[in-house]
């Protein structure tokens, strides 16, 4: 509970410094003091295993994740703006996978990630069982173990190894 | 199909037109602004406002509206961050940032609303 | 030179954010038209957002800003649009009557 308070209060200083980005004293003075605030008010919100952010490992694997997102995501965008085209064929549909992720955190991710790379919207999750429904802009195959492998498979192996 | 192919070969005349109109056509400047070009990509962005404004009009259901003011929310901050640099002032950048965090905020709002939930659970 | 980078960066913004709005208007149902806005407008916006950055310099209070801006969209808008999605879903929108599969239904009904 004191190390995610810890955290926390790291967290919000750096954003505070970086929002106002003046090096004075009574800027720095005020900063800890909001900080400290809000860290009495929201605590216990934050994490409930601190001993992760200790890890370096994490951090570089975080480094790997964004540039292949990025680049998924300018796939994604590339993909839609082609569909204004009438005779690409659409079938949308509603379909399911399953993923190993059990975390919050980690499944957070994997939804956002899910919902910038082409093609997919993430709908509704059932995180006890790690069920994701997705709406599928092509259906390419509506079984479970082949939409897996076509949908979660890419950012799971890097997300195991970041959050979990 | 033949109405489908009409429809969209009209839609692409009429959203080309009013582009090359934008990109050729000497427009007045808004303010005392020194570049025309930027000028020129605040009515661009004004076109794609047009658009969400029509399917927030037209929307059959309420959620097709939610998502058209989402849309509409991003797009001011876009118009802030164009607005921020021929006019050289830093705090239409604060203004994205407060416009950003309460687009997403209405948005959840709206969300809980069509779930059918209260809004303290 | 700057001037030259920012300049390609709002353009391709602006396309993007077009190319957004165009399927808003035209895809036919609310799950469509989630995927075509929560991809192209974000990006879109993005890509403005960075283009004024170049303009204004990395490491100056703006240029920070912006950066901090583009961080906070990228992560709150995909969870508004899951969250307008769900609620869509839960509401009772129908799917558009051509689509292939809804696995959903078939286990909220059981």
């Amino acid at each position: 509970m004191m190390k995610s308070s810890i955290i926390l209060f790291i967290i919000y200083f750096i954003i505070w410094t970086l929002l106002g980005f003046s090096f004075d004293l009574q800027h720095i003075l005020i900063g800890i003091m909001v900080a400290l605030f809000v860290v009495f008010l929201t605590g216990d919100l934050f994490t409930l295993r601190p001993s992760h952010f200790g890890r370096v490992t994490r951090y570089l694997w975080f480094c790997y994740y964004v540039p292949v997102f990025i680049w998924e995501c300018i796939k994604a965008n590339v993909d839609v703006a082609l569909r204004v085209n009438p005779k690409l064929p659409i079938n949308p549909g509603i379909v399911k996978v399953k993923t190993v992720l059990r975390s919050d955190t980690a499944l957070t991710f994997l939804a956002n990630s899910i919902t910038l790379t082409p093609g997919t919207l993430c709908v509704d999750i059932n995180p006890r069982e790690g069920i994701l429904y997705i709406h599928w802009i092509d259906v390419k195959s509506e079984d479970t173990e082949k939409a897996t492998q076509l949908i979660v498979k890419r950012f799971e192996k890097i997300l195991k190894r970041i959050f979990e | 199909m033949k109405i489908k192919c009409l429809s969209w070969c009209l839609g692409v005349t009429i959203i080309s037109a009013v582009l090359l109109f934008i990109t050729f056509y000497p427009l007045p400047s808004l303010l005392k602004w020194q570049s025309p070009f930027l000028s020129r990509c605040f009515f661009i962005l004004m076109v794609c406002f047009a658009m969400g404004l029509v399917r927030l009009f037209l929307g059959p259901t309420a959620a097709d509206r939610a998502i058209a003011i989402d849309t509409l929310g991003i797009l001011i901050v876009g118009f802030c961050a164009i607005l921020s640099v021929p006019t050289g002032r830093d705090w239409y950048i604060d203004i994205a940032i407060a416009w950003a965090l309460q687009s997403f905020i209405g948005a959840l709002a709206i969300a809980k609303y069509l779930e059918g939930r209260g809004f303290d659970e | 030179m700057s001037e030259v980078i920012g300049t390609i960066f709002i353009v391709v913004g602006l396309g993007f954010d077009i190319f957004g709005c165009i399927g808003l208007i035209r895809l036919p149902d609310v799950y469509n038209r989630i995927q075509a806005t929560t991809k192209c407008v974000t990006l879109g916006t993005c890509s403005i957002l960075f283009g004024s950055m170049v303009f204004k310099g990395f490491i100056t209070a703006a240029g920070i800003k912006t950066f901090l801006c583009i961080i906070f969209l990228v992560l709150t808008s995909p969870v508004a649009a899951h969250a307008i999605a769900r609620g869509a879903r839960i509401s009772g929108v129908k799917l558009w009557e051509k689509s292939v599969c809804d696995k959903y239904q078939q286990d909220k009904s059981l």
